[in-house]
This record gives structure tokens, C-alpha cells and sequence, in this order.
């Protein structure tokens, strides 16, 4: 069963299309990248398919499960998280506290009313491994607002896998970042499960070339190419628009 | 561990210094006291919205008045016993609550505001204009005050009945702000669609914060109607739930211990000041210009600012 299917998606805000026609397709555990410039339409792709916006026309359809009017608590609900682009934390939380509530609303156990203090601790290890696995272990007790904006862009990343997601979007996770950052990202993405599939945006080329299996460029709101990297690399439209020709 | 401990003790400390209270203070300063602990129950409510869940409500004298009322119509036209009424005006807070909470959840920020302000003014006109069921703006005296094998009528005992309703009103509201379903509200406070991203029904969330909220400053309202032995519509007032609102802001919202003081010196001040002047709402405006002027997270902010400075030196 596939994946992740768009099919052919809409989106118009007020007389602008952002998304003309969208048809994507993703395999399980596939690893895709979505090239585009600025306004190409790649985070209201995002949106339309993490549920923030319902699109004008078409479906989208997530392991077989038509979701395109769910809420995207429900979306979340049926395997799918993401990250943003511009961070979206708990800025007066504890690192530890956002941890606990991300495991909660993949658990549905947030409705708990009074605080079981055995079945506490349990979680408290949980979000204390997951945070350990991606490097904050550290900042557990920290107000998320003080964190450094590479910690922040990491946090991200840890919340949105500890509901352990079937599908993850990942909106520009290393933008931002310092080289060595960067390369953490990265490295932390390759050590993901290989039957997790994911759908990211990414700007910087190498990271891109490196982490896909395959690659959707988009240039105002259409897709214009997909294919693996050689294919991309060789595509002329997208060497003109985006790959850097004047 | 070891800040839960000396959170346990404090409220330990507390309980036994207010319990003492009636032993060395004069008849109008228990009084005093007893109204003391009722808004500071009503201030707490009010923050599990606007604190914890970050839902700015004007309206919060609705539940608050709706729950008084309960108590006098039940007790004064229709009869029933005082102790009875009671949890008749929690369940009666509760579904105002609960049929009000789908109307003003459509909006955020100053729309919410608005139309909990709106909302508690169609209740309060119709205190006030259906004079038949509640006599209009001369109100309801008469309210008997609840008898449990033991008269209530002593000031002394009214207060421990109080504190008692309050203590356990309170250590709700400690277990609901520190269960999942509490950080899940903070949660909420801090980011919305990060919450939905999360996989949590956020309006749900919110629904049931507003109605346990509700119920909670139904349970001030009802102590109140006993506490005057009198409801008038003014429990309904906009500057009811606008002192609410300053009590929670002045102690600093989203802590528990902060809208309860915020509440005792508002007031303490208001009889203060009151025996003074009739212009107690002016100086009210002038408390709540200053607080978020120079301490815009309330008291309870300030003494965070002053301990970090003091550990930083």
C-alpha cells in the first residue's frame, strides 16, 4: 500500500493558486525531498497534508485512508507528525514537559484528570531515552524558550518522533543551522528506522542529494519534475529555476 | 523531590495558620477572612482558563452568580434545604458552563473575551430584569445558611466550613494542573497547532477546562450566597468578573498560590479602602494600571524575578 497519495490537490487563497494539480506518490519507507524556491507552494503542500489546510480540490490519502477533511489531531492520530518551519515548541515548558506531552497525544492519555505518580515514572524514562537519543539529554530540565536555536530545531525533530509516526514531515529541519548542526541533523535522519517514510522540505543541496531516494521539485504551486538524483540533476527546467543558472 | 516536600509543608503551614485564624482575630476580620478564601477559590478557577489553558474570559461572574442563584431560588422560592442547593448550583454552574464554553470557543484572544463578557451580561439581565422569580436589582435576602447537625450561623464556624470546601477545592485543582490533562492545558496555552500536530483534540481540551472552570467558581458562588445570606445581581456584574480577572493578573496567572493571594489583597484592600472612600473602583483601576505596568506577571512573577536575582548575586 502506498504510503502517502496526493492526488491532484489544489489549494487557492483568495484569486493566488498556490498548489495547481498536485499528484504525489510515496512508498513506505521511502525517503522523499521536496525541492522548490520560496513560494513555490512546498509548505502549503505541508499544510494540505498535516491538515492546517484543507485544500480546494483533490485528495489526499494516507495509507489508504482518505484524510482530507480530518483534523490533524485526528491525522496525527493515524501515524502521520511533522515538524515546522518556523519553530513551533513550548516556549514556557520544560524540554522534558514538551517530551511527556508529545508521548501523551500520541498515547490519547493527556484526558487523565489526577496524576497516577507509578505510571509517571514510567513515561518520565521514556521521554528521558528518547531525549538521551537525540542529544538533550541534558536540557530535560530546561525552559524550552532558553534553548539554542540548533537545540530548538532538534526538539522539533525529537517531538515529532516520539509518538513513533509512520509518516514524518520534516519542514526545513536543518535551516538555520550551523555546518556541524547541520551534519547531526543528518546523521540523525539516517538513523531513523528505514520503514519510517519520510517527506521533507529542504533548501540545502547536499543535505538533499544525501537523504533522498527521491525528489519532487515544485515552482509556483505545479510539480515540474520527480525522479531520483541523477534524473533531477539532469533536468534542465530545474537547473534553470532552481539549481542557480542566472 | 525535595520543592514537592516543601510545597506539601507549606500547604500544611498554611492550612494550620488559617485554621488558627478564629483563635486571635475579632468577629469582622473572620468574616473578612472567610470572603477572603471564597474569591481566592473564585480567583483560582478563573485561572485554570486563563492561566493554565491561556483563555482570557470576562464573563467568569456568570458561573459565579448562576451558582449563587441556584442556591437562593432553591432555598428562598422553592424550599429546599440549604444543603441540598449546593450541589445543585455546581451542577448548574457546570451546564452554564458547558452550553456556554461551544459559543465562546469559536473565537481567541479579545473575541473569546468578548463574548464570555457578553454571554455573563445576558445572564445578569435576566437577574436583574425578571423581577418576579428574582426580585430585579433589590435581590434575594434569606438565604439560610446550610445545617449539617451544626448551625453555620456563627461566623467562626461558617469559616471552617468555608476553609474546609476550599482546602478540598483547592487540592482538585493542584491534581488537575499537575495531571497529564493540566500539561496538556499548558500545553495548549503555548502552542495550539502544536498540540494538534501532537495528535490532541485541543477543543476537547479546552471544553472541559472551561466547564471544570465554571464549576469551580460555581463552588465560590454558592459559599458567597451563604456566606451574605443574600444574592443580587451584581454577583453577575462585569466588575465581578473584572475583579476576577485583576485578582488572577495582580497574584500572576498560572500558578495557583498567586490568584489566591492576588485575590485575599484585593480583598482586604476593597474593605480597606472602602471605609474610606466609595471610590474603591477607581483605585482598582489604579492597581491593575500599576501591576501591568511594572509586574506584568503578577506578584508571583516578581518574587521568581527578585529570588533568581538574589541567587545570581
Amino acid at each position: 500500500m502506498t504510503a502517502l497519495v496526493v492526488e491532484d490537490v489544489s489549494k487557492n487563497f483568495g484569486g493566488v493558486a498556490a498548489l495547481s494539480n498536485i499528484s504525489l506518490g510515496i512508498e513506505p519507507g521511502e525517503r522523499r525531498v521536496l525541492l522548490g524556491p520560496n513560494g513555490a507552494g512546498k509548505t502549503t503542500l505541508f499544510h494540505s497534508i498535516s491538515g492546517n489546510v484543507v485544500p480546494s480540490a483533490g485528495r489526499i490519502i494516507l495509507f489508504g485512508a482518505d484524510i482530507t477533511r480530518l483534523r490533524p489531531d485526528r491525522r496525527a492520530r493515524l501515524g502521520l507528525a511533522r515538524t515546522f518551519q518556523i519553530t513551533n515548541l513550548f516556549p514556557r515548558l520544560t524540554v522534558l514537559d514538551s517530551v511527556l506531552l508529545a508521548l501523551d497525544g500520541a498515547s490519547g492519555r493527556g484526558m487523565q484528570l489526577l496524576s497516577l505518580t507509578a505510571n509517571d515514572r514510567d513515561r518520565d524514562g521514556q521521554a528521558r531515552a528518547l531525549l538521551d537519543r537525540w542529544g538533550l539529554a541534558e536540557a530535560a530540565p530546561r525552559i524550552v524558550r532558553t534553548l539554542s536555536y540548533g537545540e530548538q530545531r532538534q526538539l522539533e525533530i525529537a517531538l515529532a518522533l516520539a509518538g513513533r509516526p509512520r509518516l514524518l514531515l520534516l519542514d526545513e529541519p536543518t535551516a538555520g543551522l550551523s555546518p556541524a548542526e547541520t551534519r547531526r541533523v543528518v546523521t540523525m535522519v539516517h538513523a531513523l528506522p528505514r520503514d519510517m517514510t519520510i517527506l521533507m522540505i529542504e533548501h540545502d543541496m547536499d543535505v538533499a542529494f544525501e537523504l533522498a531516494d527521491r525528489i519532487a521539485v515544485m515552482h509556483q504551486g505545479r510539480l515540474i519534475a520527480e525522479g531520483d538524483q541523477a534524473a533531477i540533476r539532469a533536468n534542465g527546467q530545474v537547473t534553470d529555476i532552481y539549481l542557480g543558472a542566472d | 523531590m525535595t520543592a514537592r516536600l516543601l510545597a506539601i509543608a507549606g500547604a500544611i503551614a498554611a492550612l494550620l495558620l488559617l485554621a488558627a485564624l478564629p483563635a486571635f482575630m475579632r468577629e469582622y476580620s473572620v468574616a473578612l477572612a472567610t470572603k477572603m478564601l471564597i474569591f481566592a477559590l473564585f480567583a483560582m478557577s478563573l485561572d485554570l482558563l486563563l492561566g493554565y489553558t491561556g483563555l482570557a474570559s470576562l464573563g467568569h461572574a456568570a458561573y459565579f452568580g448562576v451558582a449563587a442563584y441556584t442556591v437562593a431560588l432553591l432555598v428562598v422560592r422553592a424550599g429546599v434545604s440549604s444543603g441540598l442547593a449546593f450541589p445543585a448550583a455546581l451542577a448548574a454552574a457546570a451546564v452554564t458552563g458547558a452550553v456556554f464554553a461551544p459559543l465562546a470557543l469559536r473565537a481567541r484572544g479579545s473575541y473569546f473575551l468578548m463574548i464570555t463578557f457578553a454571554l455573563a451580561q445576558v445572564v445578569w439581565s435576566v437577574a436583574f430584569g425578571w423581577r418576579t422569580l428574582t426580585n430585579g436589582d433589590d435581590g434575594m435576602p434569606n438565604v439560610v445558611r446550610p445545617n449539617f447537625g451544626f448551625s453555620l450561623d456563627n461566623t467562626a464556624a461558617f469559616y471552617y466550613f468555608t476553609l474546609a470546601v476550599v482546602a478540598v477545592a483547592t487540592l482538585l485543582l493542584v491534581g488537575i494542573v499537575t495531571s497529564p490533562f493540566g500539561r496538556a492545558l499548558r500545553g495548549i496555552r503555548e502552542s495550539e497547532s502544536r498540540m494538534q500536530a501532537l495528535g490532541f483534540n485541543v477543543w476537547r481540551y479546552q471544553y472541559v477546562a472551561f466547564v471544570l472552570s465554571a464549576t469551580f467558581a460555581g463552588i465560590a458562588g454558592a459559599l458567597y450566597a451563604y456566606y451574605n445570606r443574600f444574592v443580587g445581581p451584581e454577583y453577575l456584574y462585569v466588575i465581578q468578573s473584572a475583579e476576577a480577572l485583576i485578582m488572577v493578573i495582580l497574584g500572576g496567572a498560572g500558578t495557583l498560590i498567586g490568584p489566591a493571594v492576588g485575590a485575599g489583597l484585593i480583598v482586604f484592600l476593597e474593605d480597606f479602602i472602602s471605609s474610606m472612600t466609595e471610590h474603591w473602583v477607581l483605585v482598582l483601576g489604579v492597581i491593575y494600571v500599576l501591576v501591568t505596568l511594572f509586574a506584568p506577571r503578577g506578584l508571583s512573577g516578581l518574587v521568581n524575578d527578585l529570588r533568581r536575582l538574589r541567587s545570581a548575586k
